[in-house]
């Protein structure tokens, strides 16, 4: 399974990266491995949490599985863990299939969302716990949970015992330790959602730069959507145990390619609208085309998508929409606005509109303002009962 | 008797916490009341008993702790119950921790079940256990049945309501399933799963339920005089039906004896943990 990376002239192997990094403490053979899920299915009586599901990393990438509770991001990583076993379906790991292998088999480092660390053990016990599993020698295991230590900055901190630490510290102890025993793939299972914002946002820097610096392979389950983006190579939107799309970010932000994907990555408008003429539609008064694969007959009443940052609105005493409220996010500001203009049903319809906030200077609640949408092509939103 | 859990991990304080003012000072002087009557309300009978040991017709004097010393059986039936104690505890948490683990972990809807089943030794008359354990062991090589070994493993069933609840409370108060699951993901084998992460975390539950287990076979009477074990309960009454005062020295040395190793269990919990923290300091 080992893999000995080709390395060009000038460039740094994984090896000496690390060693950068650690002083050559982490001494790796290789830049990651490669990992194939295929036809991955589970299901738990009769509830299917994992519906076929097909994956593949490449060496060295980070791919963030995204998607609400119970879509069966976390069941697709325990079965990549080896901690459950497929119904059907196969894991691959460089190219070898390890579906019946034991988790304690498997060398792959894992941080739970749960703080695991032994809480029998110090940090640095927790860190050389892998390497003990593993019999190497005492001297050799001190040596190296030292290294990690210091490459996450928490050196200091070796001789205290997990409730002398943070949440944030203990976190980093936990990847310091799924890093010690050098795994084949890094299995990060929303490590960061108990922690409070600001570490959050530390945390996940400092996991993106080790992950980037040993070059491991890495899968990251996470319902947080900006830690998705901000952080994967590659982000994988699941729905009822199937993968909707896999991408990176910025398409599966702006190119999305189901519904779902569209309202569940980033705030997302559902405005009324109706056909023109073939892929062509009405929405805001404005004229719009529609992504190719809606057929609409004409004069057909539908619901589009639209993001906040692409609906324009402008102060107008004549508008027809009214400013509900305003906030302000520095070089942005979010604009609610209300009106029942295109309905005409008596319910009034809400916008949510990101404008620069020197746009929005004087968009205070009452209002009159006008709206229309910039994008050139939408997509039609998803029938509501199935977007509930 | 109550489950309780000691594995519950201390708050971290830092030394700095606000001082509590008027309110803190009633509730300190609540808790001290408190504990004065409790202290009384378990103290006055083994006082009053001491005082029973020594009274003499012409006053107070040792007499009736001089004879139970002197006594010959004293030192062979506290050995024979010490044994099937050791006996007793080594083969209920062989038999516990891993069930309770493994309830925990695979069948927690068994739990209840279990919990049931583990009261039914305190319903269950003692004739109809001792009956029931010789029955079902009657295939049994005579150096089981033959030996204390026989009522070592009716104290196991004896005793599993208590051990099972205080590990089940003990098992319950840490992430059992994370714990496990990190383990195994670093590498460890069941059996290093559980011998270096899970019975770790365990050993105050451990330890408590050890004590109990100890302080019942150190109590128990009617199983051990039904098949005719002379263990140390059975010495008091042989010895209460001739000397009542030696008896009741006789009951309270068992009672202070039971103190002293309960002190020494959790001396030598707290030592480890002392020993753990100094060796990382």
């Amino acid at each position: 399974m080992t893999t000995v990376p080709s390395t060009q002239p000038g460039q740094a192997s994984a090896r000496d990266r690390v060693g950068a990094v650690a002083a050559g403490a982490v001494a790796r053979e290789r830049s990651g491995s490669s990992v194939e899920l295929r036809g991955l299915r589970r299901s738990y009586g009769s509830v299917v949490a994992l519906d076929s599901l097909d994956l593949a990393l490449v060496p060295g990438e980070l791919v963030a599985l995204l998607g609400p509770s119970g879509c069966g991001k976390t069941t697709a990583l325990r079965l990549l863990a080896g901690l459950e076993q497929p119904d059907a379906g196969h894991v691959l790991v460089d190219g070898v299939d390890i579906t019946g292998r034991p988790a304690n088999r498997r060398d792959m480092g894992m941080v739970f969302q749960a703080y695991s660390l032994f809480p029998n053990m110090t940090a640095e016990d927790n860190v050389a716990f892998g390497l003990r599993m593993r019999k190497h020698r005492a001297s050799e295991r001190r040596a190296r949970a030292r290294q990690l230590l210091e490459l996450i900055g928490l050196d200091h901190h070796a001789q205290r015992y997990p409730h002398q630490l943070s949440g944030g510290q203990q976190q980093r102890v936990a990847l310091a330790r799924a890093l010690a025993i050098e795994p084949t793939v890094l299995l990060l299972d929303e490590p960061l959602s108990a922690l409070d914002a600001k570490v959050r946002e530390q945390l996940r820097d400092e996991i993106r730069r080790l992950q980037m610096e040993v070059g491991i392979t890495t899968l990251f389950v996470t319902h947080d959507q900006e830690e998705a983006l901000s952080m994967a190579d590659r982000v994988g939107v699941m729905s009822s145990g199937r993968l909707e799309q896999i991408d990176s970010p910025d398409v599966v932000y702006s190119r999305p390619s189901t519904a779902f994907v569209a309202e569940f990555v980033g705030a997302m408008n559902r405005l009324p609208a109706r056909a023109t003429e073939p892929g062509q539609a009405l929405v805001l008064d404005t004229p719009v085309s529609l992504d190719p694969d809606s057929h609409l007959p004409m004069g057909a009443a539908c619901e589009v998508l639209v993001r906040p940052e692409a609906v324009a609105v402008e102060v107008d005493p004549s508008g027809v929409w009214t400013v509900v409220s305003r906030s302000f996010r520095g070089g942005l500001t979010r604009v609610v606005i209300a009106g029942a203009p295109v309905t005409g049903s008596g319910e009034d319809l809400t916008i949510v509109a990101d404008l620069t906030s020197a746009v929005a200077t004087g968009m205070t609640p009452g209002v009159r303002v006008r709206a229309r949408v910039t994008s050139q092509r939408l997509m039609l939103a998803a029938p509501r009962a199935a977007a509930a | 008797m109550a489950a309780v859990s000691t594995a519950v991990p201390l708050p971290v304080t830092t030394g700095f916490e606000p001082r509590p003012r008027r309110g803190g000072r009633v509730v300190g002087t609540a808790r001290v009341v408190i504990f004065v009557l409790f202290a009384a309300y378990y103290l006055m009978p083994v006082v009053a008993a001491f005082e029973f040991t020594v009274r003499g017709t012409t006053g107070y004097n040792l007499s009736s702790w001089a004879y139970i010393l002197s006594q010959p059986d004293l030192t062979a039936t506290l050995g024979l119950s010490l044994k099937i104690a050791v006996g007793t505890i080594a083969i209920s948490l062989l038999m516990m921790v891993p069930t309770v683990v493994w309830v925990h972990l695979r069948a927690p809807r068994l739990r209840r079940v279990i919990e049931a089943v583990s009261v039914l030794p305190l319903v269950i008359p003692a004739v109809v256990l001792v009956v029931g354990v010789l029955s079902a062991f009657q295939g049994l090589p005579n150096v089981i049945k033959g030996t204390p070994v026989i009522l070592s493993l009716e104290y196991v069933i004896l005793a599993m309501p208590y051990t099972y609840r205080v590990l089940d409370s003990g098992v319950g108060a840490i992430d059992l399933k994370t714990l496990v699951e990190a383990a195994r993901g670093l590498g460890a084998s069941w059996l290093e799963v559980l011998l270096r992460v899970i019975v770790p975390n365990l050993r105050s539950s451990i330890l408590f339920s050890a004590f109990l287990t100890l302080a019942l076979v150190l109590g128990e009477f009617t199983m051990a005089s039904l098949m005719l074990f002379n263990t140390f309960p059975v010495w008091i009454v042989q010895v209460g039906q001739s000397q009542a005062q030696g008896a009741v020295a006789v009951s309270i040395f068992s009672l202070v004896f039971a103190w002293f190793l309960l002190f020494a269990f959790s001396l030598l919990g707290a030592r480890r943990r002392g020993s753990r923290r100094r060796r990382s300091a």
